[in-house]
């Protein structure tokens, strides 16, 4: 660095501050995915895969092989699994808005002084291990677990309900996990609100609940949509949370890549559901990136 | 909105969140064999968990990795977040930016299956990485965190005051003077964010973990996985509480830590001001006319 001029930022420098991580990027973040892309398409022998382009006798033969994905797009399994992964995604998608929406708007609304301590107290979890926070639902929702213990004592129930394993037990852990990813962004959004546009509203004689539709959802769009894709997309491809709480009737795509890899050993196949699970998740986020630069726009003009 | 309502909510909503915590906690003292049934305060869990070599070792692997992981992450992550604040237009910025942005979303099964195939790949080809374990995961975790550090630094720089580097400059520093003596005081505080967020990313890692291990290799989350699939067992929960103790103590003190900081660089502010001021006074005897 010291070789060039002093006072300007040396272009030895900018290589090096660009490419090493570019590089460590390139190297093991995309070109192993082209090696997924890559054997997801060429035949093998066990689990040896035979080059995409071969040169024999002056032909130069490309083959590629595409009966995994034509397995995942006509077996009714593969299907279904796809898109109850995108239902229960984007159920959780509207449950933690539901319930993240009103607690970030409360947070928001509530004494300067508390914030910190509030904001403190949401992101506090997200320190703790997942692995562990989702792990203490199986000691509440099991057929003897805490819940169920609580509700006989109370004389509620006569015989524990079963919960465990089931659509519910997996929805209560997903929403668990991902709420915080809901309220911060929308908080964030929500606390830089001018307030002044809620009191001319009032002051024009709108009432609050109207002003609230009217007025502040719309300006909060932003955090919603950002709080939106923060749960969206990574519980699309979520693993942990069906496996440990779900049952058989929630099975999700993230957990039959797995089981193709791990239990079937088929790694065309688990490489197949990968590039599909890409695309399943590019859809979303090409939606929001559409919605973000038209908000931009829209930002612009006001 | 009622005032009455928002509590309520609240208040649900941080009973929904610290609730299972909390339960989990309270039944790692349990004596009773039943993880939900409540037989007396003892803390034979924790005793268990010392002779539990399992757990020692995959806490010992965890830690290794997520050391050298939170390490290299705020380097590279560091590195990334000044080419992209920094350099506005270079070869290549919008596939750089996609891939700051991708391990993000990118789900973990996938990140782990392609590096394991990769790593295959590569062994076939050139006979490296042919011996999977703490390196192999320590790279895989390292390829995630990196996007989350530069995340987090990245927004520093964009809100750092960009004149006391020109000033710094003006008066002769050469780039990496300026870089030592003047950047990084200012976004110290971002790294070590940085470093701890990637440290916790990295220790509660299992998925991409499991990929990448190599026999005999087991990461703590991946003890606790396996233990977790097959029903509930008390160790887990005493592990759980250990962990919570050290990341509270860990938050509040980094916290603190930063709250001072952030008090005694306004102090120091303030103090310069005032001197400036009346410096500026003394010249000017009649600058308050």
């Amino acid at each position: 660095m010291g070789a060039s001029k002093p006072r300007l930022p040396s272009a030895r420098g900018r290589h090096f501050v660009i490419g090493v991580p570019y590089l460590f990027l390139v190297l093991f973040f995309s070109l192993p995915f082209l090696v997924v892309l890559r054997i997801s398409v060429s035949d093998a022998i066990g689990v040896r895969f035979q080059d995409l382009l071969t040169w024999d006798d002056g032909a130069l033969t490309l083959r590629l092989k595409f009966t995994d994905y034509l397995f995942l797009a006509t077996d009714p399994v593969y299907i279904v699994t796809y898109l109850r992964s995108i239902g229960y995604a984007a159920l959780n998608t509207v449950i933690c808005l539901a319930i993240g929406y009103p607690f970030a708007y409360f947070m928001a609304r509530s004494p300067a002084t508390w914030r910190p301590a509030l904001l403190m107290l949401v992101s506090l979890p997200f320190w703790t291990s997942y692995l562990l926070r989702v792990y203490a639902w199986k000691g509440l929702l099991d057929d003897n677990g805490i819940v169920n213990n609580l509700l006989l004592w109370l004389h509620l129930i006569d015989s524990p309900i079963k919960m465990m394993h089931t659509a519910l037990s997996m929805m209560v852990g997903m929403v668990y996990t991902y709420l915080p990813f809901m309220i911060l962004p929308v908080y964030a959004n929500l606390v830089k609100m001018d307030v002044r546009l809620l009191e001319a509203a009032a002051d024009l004689g709108s009432k609050p609940l109207r002003t609230f539709w009217l007025v502040t959802v719309p300006l909060s769009m932003p955090g919603i949509i950002a709080g939106s894709m923060l749960v969206l997309i990574p519980s699309i491809g979520e693993y942990v949370i069906p496996e440990l709480l779900g049952g058989p009737s929630t099975l999700m795509i993230g957990q039959v890549l797995w089981d193709e890899f791990f239990k079937n050993i088929d790694w065309s196949m688990a490489s197949a559901v990968a590039v599909s699970m890409v695309v399943l998740i590019l859809i979303p986020l090409a939606v929001f990136n559409h919605y973000q630069t038209r908000g931009v726009g829209r930002g612009g003009v006001a | 909105m009622n005032s009455a309502v928002g509590r309520a909510w609240l208040a649900f909503g941080y009973a929904f969140l610290y609730i299972p915590i909390a339960t989990l906690i309270a039944f790692s003292f349990n004596a009773s064999k039943m993880v939900t049934l409540w037989g007396g305060f003892s803390l034979h869990w924790y005793r268990e968990l010392l002779n539990d070599t399992e757990v020692i070792n995959g806490f010992v692997t965890s830690l290794k990795i997520a050391l050298m992981t939170a390490s290299a992450s705020i380097v590279l992550g560091t590195l990334a977040a000044f080419a992209l604040v920094r350099y506005r237009q270079f070869f290549g910025r919008t596939v750089f930016i996609a891939h700051i942005n991708a391990p993000l979303v990118v789900p973990e099964v996938i990140t782990g299956l392609s590096l394991l195939l990769f790593y295959v790949a590569c062994e076939r080809l050139f006979g490296l990485f042919s011996h999977r374990g703490i390196v192999t995961i320590w790279i895989g975790h390292t390829s995630i965190c990196t996007c989350y550090a530069a995340v987090v630094v990245q927004s520093r720089l964009l809100a750092m005051d960009k004149s006391l580097e020109e000033a710094a400059m003006n008066l002769g520093c050469r780039p990496f003077q300026v870089f030592v003596l003047v950047t990084l005081p200012q976004i110290v505080q971002s790294l070590v964010s940085a470093w701890l967020l990637t440290f916790t990313i990295s220790l509660d890692d299992v998925v991409t973990s499991s990929f990448l291990n190599g026999p005999g290799v087991s990461t703590l989350p991946m003890v606790i996985f396996a233990r977790a699939r097959l029903g509930l067992n008390p160790t887990v929960n005493a592990v759980a509480t250990l962990s919570v103790a050290v990341v509270s103590i860990g938050v509040l003190t980094g916290s603190l830590w930063m709250a001072r900081n952030e008090r005694r660089r306004a102090e120091e502010q303030a103090a310069a001001y005032r001197e400036g001021m009346v410096a500026l006074q003394g010249r000017i005897p009649d600058a308050r006319a």
